[in-house]
């Protein structure tokens, strides 16, 4: 069971009245959701199934359909390594590497256990003139190396240490 | 020739060479199947929306390619070819990539016999699979009392789906993930028993494989036969009759009554009994409910009880109907009551144990044996509920062939029954059954036209209005539950103001049920609806107040129709009905060990009744006041009280049509008792 913190509670309640709980709305919505939870808690989903009258089921089905949609919680910062073509054969496959060494991530593990950070692939960010490319949550940080990745990691942990 | 020049040629398109008439079908593939040609398909249905996901049934069409013909709109002057070496290719592709990961356990799956992949890999001459297989195994879904759900067969055509949501309104299953990892899945991933299912069984009834197959039960019918400590009795359900021929091959509407009976009592049956008797029974009971409600002002409409599925729906969905609907059991029900009272004297049990096996065909009913209400000091009325297929199948298990049986009669007195009780097994039956008492009644006199085929007929919805001593009766006939919404809606807004609504979940009614042999489809619901309406006349009573044993029945043991003790054993209660399981929004957990629970309830009911909003300024109050510690408050889905929305549990108090200041003033109490013994 999921902590619901009040503010998300008012923030769900403001997101389902801005989109009038219309149910075409339903991808705004679960978008802005998840924004707030950086996932999508089951108890979330079917509140607002409930609130746009449509069945459990294909909320889930939506939610589930969708890679942009987690159902597990994310990291506060989110790695995207892109493995695209252009990205691929400028070895992008060691950033990822040293990306998960630095991490401590194992096998089939995405997000540290402290939910600081995720790590995922994915297929083309559009700025091949940048290969290999890393975004951070919002941030793109182009012609990476693994000793670039690093200290871009460094910093983001140097800084939630002093918080 | 044509010899009348001024009719024009009707359109026509040409199909492997032969020119068809287009005769308004809604696709290439419905003319090709009129004219004979089978095109295989696996997720067209012809009462359901077109889907175009299985890819089998392709034709080559001039100047467009390959193209799925059930996706297509049939324009004259078109040219189609359906058995082309590139469209043969791509099906045989399309199976073989389904087998691979199909758990093809055959000989053990309970669809083995009537599967459609089997059937048309053996058909397309399939005779290797190429490719390997990438899905892992998941585990099998029993958690449900009427259905297994099977992932590994699943072929993900989708039938299920649609059919759950078209046609009964419900969703309980819909499609997850995507690519190879996409299932058809109740809502998050949980069993099928903690969600919306309303146990119809349709979806099995669609399904193509054994992904999704009736839960069988003769296990425990073979158990308890098999037990010389135990005398078992069978109840036979009006659809059987007209069903279980179909099993052994027979045409589509043979009734099969005689050899039926004959079979239980000879796979080891103690006695052999008519739920149609019990059908009559609820003909009197409901019939004059219905005449008290009529004078006394309601409530009406007064909707049928019969159907397990519909009763659940209307729990779930429709808590508001819930004193609109017929405080009488099902006849299932009735039987089993009846049956314990009456039996146990008569048979001369001398200490042996009496088991109910009822034969239904329908897997809702096996749900609604099982339900607390219906089990009284650990007896239940029924104890096991079987389909008619699963009956055929334990004739085959013993050799037994249903045409080479000779024909035996229902034991007495619960095996006599008048058409009115037969006429339950199909949609229309049970109001016209009813009228059958009512009408009489109304007028005071015999009623010499029993037939009112105004009340017959396939549509999903159907209405009829019946002039009694100048008073009219308002009649409406659901069959397909999503047609409930269309009534409900016409009776709240008043444009509607029916008398009597029957419904039931199947399309078609009980012949048509999920535990019937496999694929109904439209024209063998037909054939079977026939042979009730034959059954019917066939009998020499046909009203269930004529019924003399039934009379004997009441006057030995229940007194007046109506009575106080028909009421306690023939009636019963409904519950509102939560429809998520295990979900709760935890939004302020207090850290101190003696800490006040506050539930607000956030089902359908009580958010559209304003329980977002008191939600709300509670968190508010709790946070502006400081007593996070103190406080676990939650958003809980449903407290089963859908009538006094909205709900909140402070502690352990409840409040019904709770406000903020009636929550805060709780809330404000208990704290303060907390306070008291903190200090």
């Amino acid at each position: 069971m999921k902590q619901t913190t009040t503010r998300q509670f008012e923030k769900i309640c403001e997101i389902l009245d801005r989109y009038e709980r219309k149910p075409a709305k339903l991808i705004p919505i679960l978008q802005a959701v998840q924004a707030e939870y950086r996932y999508l808690p089951k108890e979330a989903l079917a509140y607002v199934a409930t609130a746009l009258g449509l069945s459990p089921s294909s909320v889930f089905g939506v939610a589930t359909f969708y890679a942009h949609f987690a159902l597990t919680p994310k990291g506060k910062y989110v790695v995207h390594v892109c493995d695209g073509t252009a990205c691929h054969v400028k070895n992008s496959e060691s950033l990822l590497a040293a990306i998960r060494k630095k991490l401590a991530l194992k096998e089939g593990k995405n997000t540290t256990d402290d939910l600081l950070f995720t790590v995922e692939t994915v297929s083309c960010l559009g700025a091949c003139g940048l290969a290999p490319v890393m975004v951070v949550n919002e941030v793109v940080h182009g012609m990476m190396t693994p000793a670039k990745c690093d200290e871009v990691l460094d910093k983001i942990l140097e800084s939630e240490a002093t918080q | 020739m044509n010899t009348t020049p001024d009719t024009p040629k009707p359109a026509t398109m040409i199909i492997d060479g032969r020119e068809l008439p287009l005769e308004g079908e809604r696709n290439v593939l419905e003319v090709a199947r009129k004219a004979g040609i089978d095109i295989p398909t696996f997720c067209y249905h012809s009462e359901l929306s077109v889907y175009g996901a299985c890819r089998l049934c392709l034709v080559e069409i001039e100047g467009r390619g390959v193209q799925a013909s059930c996706s297509i709109v049939p324009e004259p002057g078109m040219q189609v070819r359906t058995n082309t070496k590139q469209v043969r290719d791509i099906r045989r592709i399309a199976l073989e990539l389904l087998l691979a990961n199909h758990d093809m356990n055959c000989p053990t799956c309970a669809r083995s016999a009537t599967c459609r992949l089997r059937e048309l890999s053996e058909r397309m001459g399939i005779d290797e699979v190429r490719y390997k297989p990438v899905h892992e195994r998941q585990p099998k879904d029993k958690s449900s009392l009427s259905l297994v759900r099977d992932p590994n067969k699943c072929v993900l055509c989708g039938d299920c789906v649609r059919a759950c949501r078209e046609l009964q309104g419900v969703g309980a299953i819909d499609f997850a993930f995507r690519g190879a990892h996409s299932a058809v899945l109740p809502a998050f991933g949980q069993n099928l028993d903690t969600g919306e299912c309303v146990n119809c069984g349709l979806c099995a009834s669609v399904c193509p494989t054994g992904a999704l197959t009736p839960r069988p039960e003769m296990d425990a019918v073979w158990a308890d036969l098999d037990d010389p400590d135990k005398v078992v009795i069978a109840q036979l359900a009006p659809a059987v009759r007209v069903g279980l021929g179909e099993y052994f091959g027979m045409k589509p509407g043979s009734i099969t009554t005689g050899q039926a009976v004959a079979a239980l009592r000879a796979i080891g049956f103690d006695k052999v009994y008519d739920t149609s008797f019990t059908a009559d029974m609820t003909v009197l009971e409901e019939g004059e409910e219905f005449l008290r409600r009529f004078s006394d002002g309601g409530p009406l409409p007064l909707f049928t009880s019969c159907c397990p599925a519909w009763v659940k729906y209307a729990e779930q969905f429709h808590h508001e109907l819930l004193p609109n609907l017929s405080s009488c059991k099902s006849p299932q029900q009735m039987f089993g009551a009846v049956a314990r009272k009456m039996l146990p004297e008569q048979m001369k049990l001398e200490g042996k144990e009496l088991v109910i096996v009822s034969v239904m065909p329908c897997t809702a009913k096996k749900f609604e044996a099982k339900q607390d209400k219906f089990i009284h000091d650990g007896v239940p009325e029924v104890n096991h509920v079987i389909t008619t297929t699963e009956l055929g199948q334990m004739l085959r298990q013993c050799g037994l062939q249903l045409d080479t049986l000779e024909p035996e009669s229902f034991d007495m007195p619960l095996g006599f029954k008048t058409g009115a009780g037969v006429l339950f097994g199909v949609s229309g039956g049970v109001t016209e059954a009813v009228l059958r008492y009512a009408v009489e009644k109304m007028r005071g006199t015999p009623l010499e036209q029993v037939d009112f085929k105004e009340v017959r007929g396939e549509a999903g919805l159907r209405e009829a209005v019946i002039t009694v001593n100048g008073v009219e009766l308002r009649l409406a006939i659901v069959n397909g539950l999503a047609n409930v919404k269309t009534v409900v809606e016409s009776i709240q807004n008043g444009a509607c103001p029916y008398h009597l609504v029957e419904v039931m979940a199947c399309p078609g009614g009980c012949v048509a049920g999920a535990g019937q042999p496999h694929a109904p489809g439209p024209e063998v619901r037909r054939q079977r609806a026939r042979a009730i309406y034959h059954n019917d006349k066939g009998l020499e009573l046909h009203k269930a107040q004529e019924n003399p044993e039934l009379a004997r029945c009441y006057r030995e043991h229940f007194g007046e129709v109506g009575g106080h003790a028909a009421h306690d054993a023939l009636h019963t209660e409904y519950q509102h009905r939560r429809r998520l399981h295990e979900l709760n929004l935890e939004i302020i957990e207090g850290q101190e060990a003696e800490k006040i629970p506050v539930q607000v309830c956030v089902g359908t009911n009580c958010f559209l009744n304003g329980s977002q909003e008191l939600l709300r300024k509670l968190t508010r109050y709790v946070e502006n006041k400081n007593l996070e510690d103190r406080v676990h408050l939650s958003a809980t889905f449903c407290m089963e009280r859908c009538g006094q929305s909205p709900n909140v549990r402070v502690g352990d108090t409840h409040l019904e049509r709770c406000t903020f200041d009636a929550a805060r003033a709780a809330l404000d109490e208990r704290l303060a008792g907390i306070m008291a013994t903190v200090q």
